[in-house]
């Protein structure tokens, strides 16, 4: 489904993604781990199109969409979440999500009616709350919810684009120890019920073995591991990065 | 949603209760306030149209005066030159198109820069056509300006009646019918998704392109309905004053609709038109008190800034609102 070939991005001399390779396959949950600075969330804006790469190729569904506008990649399919929260802060949740979803439906040009009367897009928005288990916080605006709840809605909002694939940066950075597992499972099962494919960045390595179906490990710009959580966790590169134990 | 629209449902009757008092104010209010009073309508027009850019955009224009001068100038010379088309059914339309043309030309330029530069920008591009309207002088009449006759409304003349019996008797309910169409299409707007959106944008203007929002395209529309509202508040002001000067393209005229806006608070739907009809007053009474009747309204604008930051509305919002804090703790 997504094609990374020789993907180069420089900021200035440094080299942040150094010839980067790797495909994810349509319905498949792919782990991002690298340490920090190994350029994950580059690789991320990279991919949305938040910016431009230096040299490389980028294919997704057979079309190359190395220079394309980030509305251009939206409308095929691909859509993401911000590792630091991004949100609309003075509009209120359940518009956070709506909007997404006039977005998907092409009513954002609708100027007439008001948004409320589009009910079964708002019941839609309603229902995507709930699957996050924020619902009853629909009314309140988003500086007003606690860090974990943000981090939750930012995912709604990525999620309720109906993307083919979709790319979520450190969706549980922020949310509380304790409801890590929960917040995961509740997007991982959102995600194989619509059959999305899916690039997760991540941390906590008991979320990257539980929930991903192949992990690729990013280290200085480059992909050096690529294999099944069970696999990649016994190479010993991967465990003098990640875990800073030498072989 | 139920919520919602239960919070529609009153606020309905209110609107409605207001549009009927309106109609009866003529009866009750002298003449001479009843003119400073249409002209206070005019511009809350205008307010409208200023706040879609302000509160629901995020773009802070300070060059409205020109786009107003735009749909003044339209009717304005639309009688000097082709007098058989004075006609009101035929001038507003003129004054809108003219106001889409201008909008969309300034906004193509505008609204490639957000924050202060887009605020410059407005401000540049405004004080062109002050200019233009100043310097060609065979066309505009230049600091002269061009006197406006009564136009001719649905086929009835007015030819020879006072300026006064006109603005008191058929141009007043006129107005304030135009005034609450204008009121109820900004309030659909602001609601529909259309408005969800643009509000996205304010917010966010990063997300907003991430999650498919065309930001620029999006922000020129908004800056184009904003024109033409602001046009639409120029052409039936230009009737109420009977001349138009180039004054109102200038830069002093774009800080009074920031100020008017300001004034009644931009951060409620309403305010602004209270903002405008505040101001004509307030403004006039200054004027009558002291010849530095500019310091006076300075002086307010420093006290309205610092005490309520967000204006008359925005004040009595947070007065009854339940969420109020309960001590003042200094200035925020």
């Amino acid at each position: 489904m997504l094609k990374v070939k020789e993907l180069i991005k420089d900021f200035g001399k440094v080299r942040i993604i150094n010839s980067a390779a790797f495909e994810v396959n349509s319905d498949e949950i792919v782990s991002l781990v690298g340490p920090n600075g190994a350029g994950k969330t580059t690789l991320v804006n990279l991919i949305s199109g938040h910016i431009l790469p230096t040299s490389g190729k980028i294919e997704f569904l057979d079309r190359n969409i190395t220079f394309a506008s980030p509305y251009k990649r939206i409308k095929m399919g691909i859509a993401r979440n911000f590792q630091i929260t991004n949100l609309f802060s003075d509009s209120s949740v359940l518009d956070n999500v709506r909007t997404c979803l006039f977005s998907v439906y092409g009513k954002i040009k609708k100027g007439f009616l008001p948004a409320n009367h589009y009910r079964a897009i708002t019941q839609e928005a309603v229902d995507i709350l709930d699957l996050f288990g924020i619902s009853e916080k629909m009314e309140l605006l988003p500086p007003s919810l606690s860090e974990g709840d943000k981090k939750i809605l930012d995912t709604a909002m990525a999620f309720a684009l109906k993307s083919k694939f979709l790319l979520l940066d450190e969706p549980t950075s922020g949310v509380a120890t304790g409801d890590k597992f929960k917040v995961m499972d509740t997007i991982v099962s959102a995600i194989r019920r619509e059959k999305m494919a899916c690039m997760i960045i991540e941390h906590d390595m008991d979320i990257v073995s539980d929930y991903s179906d192949r992990v690729l490990v990013l280290s200085e710009g480059k992909i050096i591991a690529d294999g099944k959580p069970q696999e990649i966790m016994k190479q010993d590169n991967v465990k003098g990065i990640l875990f800073g134990v030498m072989a | 949603m139920g919520v919602k629209n239960a919070i529609l449902k009153p606020k309905f009757f209110v609107y409605l209760g207001c549009f009927i008092l309106l109609l009866f104010l003529p009866r009750v209010l002298p003449i001479y306030h009843l003119i400073l009073f249409e002209s206070g309508i005019t511009f809350a027009i205008m307010a409208l149209g200023f706040n879609l850019l302000l509160r629901y955009t995020g773009l802070l224009s300070f060059g409205h005066g020109a786009l107003f001068a735009i749909g003044a100038y339209a009717v304005g010379m639309t009688g000097e030159y082709f007098p058989d088309l004075y006609r009101i059914e035929i001038l507003i339309p003129v004054a809108l198109l003219a106001s889409l043309v201008v909008s969309t030309i300034f906004g193509f330029i505008c609204v490639r820069h957000t924050r202060v530069f887009f605020s410059i920008l407005a401000l540049a591009v405004s004080m062109v056509i002050y200019a233009l309207l100043v310097k060609f002088y065979d066309i505009t009449g230049g600091s002269d300006g061009i006197h406006i006759e009564l136009p001719i409304i649905f086929g009835k003349s007015f030819e020879g009646m006072k300026r006064f019996e006109f603005l008191s008797g058929a141009y007043y309910y006129l107005l304030i019918c135009v005034f609450a169409a204008a009121t109820i299409i900004m309030l659909a707007i602001v609601n529909s998704p259309f408005g969800k959106a643009l509000q996205c944008i304010r917010d966010n203007e990063v997300r907003a392109e991430m999650i498919g929002i065309r930001v620029r395209r999006y922000r020129l529309y908004s800056f184009i309905l904003s024109g033409l509202f602001t046009g639409l508040g120029g052409a039936m002001w230009s009737f109420v004053n009977g001349h138009v000067t180039p004054e109102i393209a200038e830069w002093v005229f774009s800080g009074e609709i920031v100020y008017m806006t300001l004034l009644g608070g931009f951060m409620v739907f309403e305010g602004p038109i209270i903002g405008a009809i505040l101001f004509t007053y307030l403004r006039l009474y200054a004027v009558a008190i002291t010849q530095y009747w500019m310091f006076l309204i300075g002086a307010t604008l420093i006290i309205l800034v610092l005490l309520l930051p967000e204006g008359i509305t925005g004040g009595f919002v947070k007065l009854f609102s339940k969420k109020r804090r309960a001590p003042a703790t200094g200035v925020a």
